[in-house]
């Protein structure tokens, strides 16, 4: 990572609860920084390792996943 | 039960209109429209949702509020069969049941709700702001207003109180600036008239208003404030974004004080009554504090701790031992402000203690549940009586039926309750109404409109996509038509333009003309959450003859130009972003077809005591049939001893009627000395063995109700069973019943409370022994009014109107004496004497009492075969033994497996009146599933390649649901199979499958990968 480059955080969310909470920061208009991602699913049961590895293939510098 | 009509079934309406939208409200709504009926859900305000809405979490879960009301308002707004009428008034009613009319007034909003799409951009620019009702006037809102971000219906209203046109004849900035042109200032108020089959009330409470209690300085001193102005502080979306603070300088409060019973439990202003959800709530109040910052001292001062419900005890017990709240059992006379600091002073006498005076930061008033002015005001007019405190008056057994046939009611409305205790009435009064309507059932609701699908398979993925500026919540921020231009140079993006609202109805007519002359079978839409607008464009593709899957929502408002409003060109930058994942996604995406079951039209009742001859009896009266399943050889249980209540209801009489009613009832087939075996099958078909004796028996069945009662604890202390003069409170029952001139004799009685209950290994309060104490102390005073009569307790709950008998023991001289846990009563047997001694927590001195009788109140258990049962059928049950319901909160009824419901002791301890609407309620969940012809199963559901598929079972262990187990597939080798009915599309089967053989639609491995892939600019060639 380019460390003049804010790093790239991919968030996986679960539809019912962190999705729902990251809506809600938006509603309540709290500022946080652009740098994440958020792809929903609809239990973070859904993720697979497979998925984290790929990410950080692909330029994630850092995961979440909430739910 | 339910009234009986004469009305000829060809003039019925199938219609049922609810008035009041709180919680009780909603469950009611949309259980009846899920059950083949239209409702009209009235409202006099503008948008529904009642005082649950402006709640911050729900005890004992500690659950978010909104969070759990969030999705029940979903589904009122989307429904097809519920009409909301909020903003409207009731005038008057004429007809008979069956076929009422309501003569209603649409008040005018001065907006068009068809063409407001709620952008925000006229409160944003309107000058005059305005005391916000909803944060309880902590902080304002603008004279066009919506009251939160998620209300239904999601439309403005001008408050034309403030509004400067309406008062002041100038302004019109809102009609200027709306770019949708939804602002009508000269809308007129529409009388209307609906057709109505039957009504049910749900109007709700109001709270106490504090400055009635001028002791306390509610609305002299700033840091004096109620419970719910306390529950809006905390809450995030409040007026203070969930900061504690004192009023008068927004400091932190080191030091706050719950004053209980602010308005309940008080008969000098009139209100002898106790508002049953206040210990709870403050406790609640008190653990969040705690969460928020652990540093405040919070203390609650009460009188008798009222955790009666299920789950309470534990709660309360938490609250000390984790959270570190303090109780003091002590009212408080009066709060006196001390100017130079604000703070408070509360002086109070703590058992066994002097006068003692504390220094807070801020007193939370626990105001009590009051009746709504205006449903009073309303019962008067539809000619429905009220008690004397202002709440409708309903059967003591039959607690959802008014004396006025065809009119119904529901929740605190009824009398002050919890929200599970409103949810199940709720129900109940849906089931009633219903049950009224049976025969007209479908006759009054709009069958879904089956548009033609178009065949995509083979076409090479053809997207549009369409970028919202919704007014200027997504374009002040980001740069939408750049968006748009960027997303029209994406892979296989064929059409790509930016709009000003895409849910707009204008707009969604665009989409579908698009979809048609782009030939596009992928649709993208750049806007908002997915969460309340996918349903929205869903409907849209298929309204264009697109299979609804093909649709994907790119999320750039609540996650992107919201929460970067500063940072305009990295809120574009992530949009560009965003839209790019989903258009990868959307090139994947496939049609998906939902399957449908036939539903078997019939109910399996385990369990012939009150609750079960409710169930089956109401299965009746919606027209299906019912197996009931009894296990011993007589029907009846508990109630055939319960022979009357404290106000005057005789339950042992009503079940023989219910009884006789049920035997004679054709529909229903009733199995004694029964016992089920086991259940198969899922929802809406389900397939039961029965043993019958030894014999056994198949029966086919869409829904199963669990109504398998509870028992009266055997006491194993206080020297029950070595003495005739030590009795359960049962025993004493119907010792003064069957045996008054026994009874007569009869001078000095001592009864101890709480036995097996609240304590260690029984953490939970058996809910009626303290009433039925006071409703047996106060008959034995009938028949012998000399009898000294003493009751020990640990805290007195009768909760609600029962707290009127409670003072009326009281007065009658019966006197009460309370006990620790820590320093249990003693009873004596000496020379054929028996005494009880027991040190009085108040007086702080033992007391020595004489008694001819001991009767003890012994705890409701849970039946041993519950385990059984549960083991058999492979339901869950509490750390207490009772059955488990799916949610404490919402769905009391209903099991976390579908297609199963409970109702009465099986599920904890209760009232025959509660069994009674309890059993009632899921009759109404369970015939939301009878009267489907075919349950149609999600299509997001996972499936099974079984070329794949080794038969290992790691999916099988994995799902949380049985949705998925290996058997033997139609090749002829075991596989895993999917029963899609149960499949709730979580995909965790997806993730433990080693082969790829489960794949979960709609979210597969490359429809996430895809967007993994092109989640940053760095990996993409664009």
């Amino acid at each position: 990572m380019n460390p003049t480059e804010q790093p790239k955080i991919l968030a996986f969310v679960c539809n019912w609860c962190a999705y729902a909470g990251a809506d809600l920061a938006g509603v309540s208009r709290i500022q946080y920084p652009g740098n994440v991602r958020l792809i929903r699913v609809m239990c973070t049961g859904r993720v697979n390792h497979g998925f984290l590895l790929k990410a950080f293939l692909r330029g994630a510098d850092g995961l979440l996943v909430s739910g | 039960m339910t009234q009986t009509h004469s009305t000829p079934q060809s003039e019925k309406t199938g219609s049922i209109t609810i008035i009041g939208s709180g919680i009780a409200g909603i469950q009611t709504a949309l259980d009846i429209a899920n059950s083949g009926f239209h409702v009209d859900l009235i409202d006099e305000k503008a948008n529904v949702g009642g005082v649950m809405a402006q709640l911050d979490k729900t005890f004992p879960t500690n659950d978010c509020s909104s969070c759990m009301l969030g999705p029940k308002l979903a589904k009122l707004a989307n429904h097809p069969n519920i009409d909301i009428l909020a903003y409207t008034d009731v005038l008057g009613l004429e007809g008979e049941p069956g076929r009422f009319q309501l003569t209603v007034k649409k008040k005018a909003r001065a907006v068009d709700p068809k063409r407001c799409v709620a952008c925000n951009i006229c409160a944003e620019k309107c000058p005059q702001r305005v005391s916000d009702p909803f944060n309880l006037n902590l902080n304002q809102r603008k004279a066009i207003y919506i009251p939160y971000p998620q209300a239904v219906p999601l439309v403005y209203t001008i408050d034309k109180e403030h509004c400067t046109y309406f008062t002041k004849g100038k302004c019109r900035v809102c009609e200027k600036v709306c770019k949708n042109k939804a602002v009508i200032f000269d809308q007129e108020d529409e009388i209307i008239t609906l057709d109505t089959g039957a009504l049910i009330l749900a109007g709700g409470f109001e709270p106490f208003d504090a400055r009635l209690k001028a002791e306390y300085g509610y609305g002299q001193w700033p840091n004096v404030i109620t419970s719910l102005e306390y529950e809006r502080m905390l809450s995030a979306a409040g007026p203070y974004q969930g900061h504690i603070q004192r009023l008068s300088d927004g400091q932190i409060p080191r030091r706050i004080a719950w004053v209980q019973c602010v308005g309940s439990r008080d008969s000098q202003i009139g209100n002898d009554y106790c508002s049953a959800v206040c210990c709870m709530s403050a406790t609640k109040q008190a653990m969040i504090t705690k969460e928020h910052d652990g540093e405040i001292d919070t203390s609650i001062f009460f009188i008798d701790m009222r955790a009666h419900g299920k789950g309470f005890d534990r709660f309360y017990e938490r609250s000390k031992s984790e959270n570190g709240v303090r109780y003091v059992r002590s009212l408080i006379s009066r709060v006196i402000p001390n100017p130079e600091d604000d703070t408070l002073s509360i002086s109070y006498v703590a058992p066994g203690h002097d006068p003692q005076e504390e220094t807070v930061d801020l007193v939370v008033l626990s105001v009590g549940l009051c009746a709504n002015t205006s449903s009073v005001k309303l019962a008067e007019r539809l000619g429905v009586s009220l008690n004397e405190y202002g709440f409708c008056e309903s059967d003591p057994l039959d607690i959802v039926a008014t004396a006025k046939p065809g009119i119904y009611v529901c929740g605190a409305a009824q009398s002050p309750k919890d929200i599970p205790d409103a949810v199940q009435q709720g129900s109940s009064a849906a089931a009633q109404a219903t049950a009224l309507l049976a025969d007209v059932r479908g006759s009054n609701v709009t069958a879904p409109t089956i548009h033609e699908e178009r065949n995509i398979r083979g076409e090479e993925p053809s997207i549009g996509v369409f970028v919202c500026h919704c007014g200027i919540n997504i374009a002040g921020v980001v740069d939408v038509e750049a968006v748009a231009g960027y997303a029209g140079n994406l892979p296989d993006v064929k059409y790509a333009t930016d709009c000003m609202f895409a849910c707009a109805t204008d707009q969604l007519q665009e989409i579908k003309q698009a979809i048609k002359d782009h030939a596009l079978n992928r649709v993208v839409v750049a806007s908002c959450t997915p969460r309340t607008h996918e349903p929205l464009f869903r409907n849209t593709l298929r309204e264009a003859g697109l299979n609804p899957y093909l649709f994907e929502l790119a999320n750039i408002r609540e996650q992107d130009a919201w929460v970067h409003q500063a940072e305009p060109q990295i809120a574009t930058h992530k949009a560009k972003e965003l839209v790019r994942m989903s258009v990868s996604r959307a090139r994947l995406l496939e049609p998906l077809f939902e399957t449908s079951y036939t539903v078997v039209p019939e109910a399996l009742v385990i369990g012939g005591g009150l609750a079960g001859l409710s169930a089956a009896h109401a299965f009746a009266e919606q027209g299906y049939k019912a197996t009931l399943v009894e296990r011993t050889a007589e029907l009846g249980g508990n109630a055939r001893t319960l022979y009357y209540t404290e106000d005057g209801a005789q339950p042992a009489r009503y079940l023989q009627d219910l009884i006789q009613k049920v035997e004679n009832q054709p529909l229903i087939t009733v199995c004694r000395e029964t016992q089920v075996v086991s259940i198969t099958g899922s929802c809406g078909d389900f397939t039961a063995t029965l043993s019958q004796k030894g014999q056994s028996q198949t029966i086919s069945h869409g829904v199963v109700v669990v109504a398998t009662g509870g028992q009266e604890h055997m006491p194993v202390e206080y020297l029950y069973g070595q003495h005739p003069g030590i009795i359960t409170q049962k025993e004493f029952e119907k010792l003064l019943v069957s045996a008054p001139d026994k009874a007569r004799q009869l001078k000095r009685i001592a009864m101890i409370q709480c036995v097996g209950s609240r304590e260690p290994e029984n953490l939970y309060c058996s809910r009626v022994c303290c009433t039925a104490a006071v409703k047996n102390s106060l008959k034995l005073k009938t028949i012998q009014p000399d009898a000294q009569i003493s009751v020990l307790y640990r805290d007195i709950r009768t909760f609600g109107f029962r707290e009127s008998h409670y003072s009326e023991a009281r007065r009658q001289g019966v006197r009460f004496y309370r006990y620790a846990l820590e320093q249990k009563p003693h009873v004596t047997h000496q020379d054929g004497e028996l005494g009880v001694s027991v040190f009085d927590a108040h007086l702080q001195a033992t007391v020595q009492l004489q008694a001819d009788l001991v009767v003890l109140s012994a705890a409701i258990r849970p039946r041993p075969e519950s385990r059984e049962l549960a083991e058999a059928v492979r339901l869950p049950l509490d750390e207490d033994g009772f059955f488990m319901e799916a949610h404490p909160k919402l769905r009391p009824l209903d099991f976390a497996a579908p297609g199963y419901y409970l109702c009465g002791l099986a599920q904890g301890p209760k009232f025959a009146s509660e069994s009674i609407a309890q059993a009632g309620g899921a009759v109404s969940r369970a015939v939301t599933v009878l009267s489907q012809k075919e349950i149609v199963a999600e299509g997001m559901v996972s499936r099974v390649d079984a070329e794949l598929c080794r038969a290992c079972g790691e999916c099988e262990k994995a799902c949380c649901f049985e949705a998925i187990n290996v058997k033997q597939g139609a090749a002829g080798r075991k596989q895993a199979i999917v029963t899609e009915a149960l499949c709730t599309g979580c995909g965790v089967c997806n993730v433990a499958c080693p082969t790829g053989a489960a794949s979960l639609a709609h979210f597969k491995d490359e429809q996430i990968n895809r967007m993994i892939e092109n989640h940053s600019q760095l990996n993409s060639e664009d």
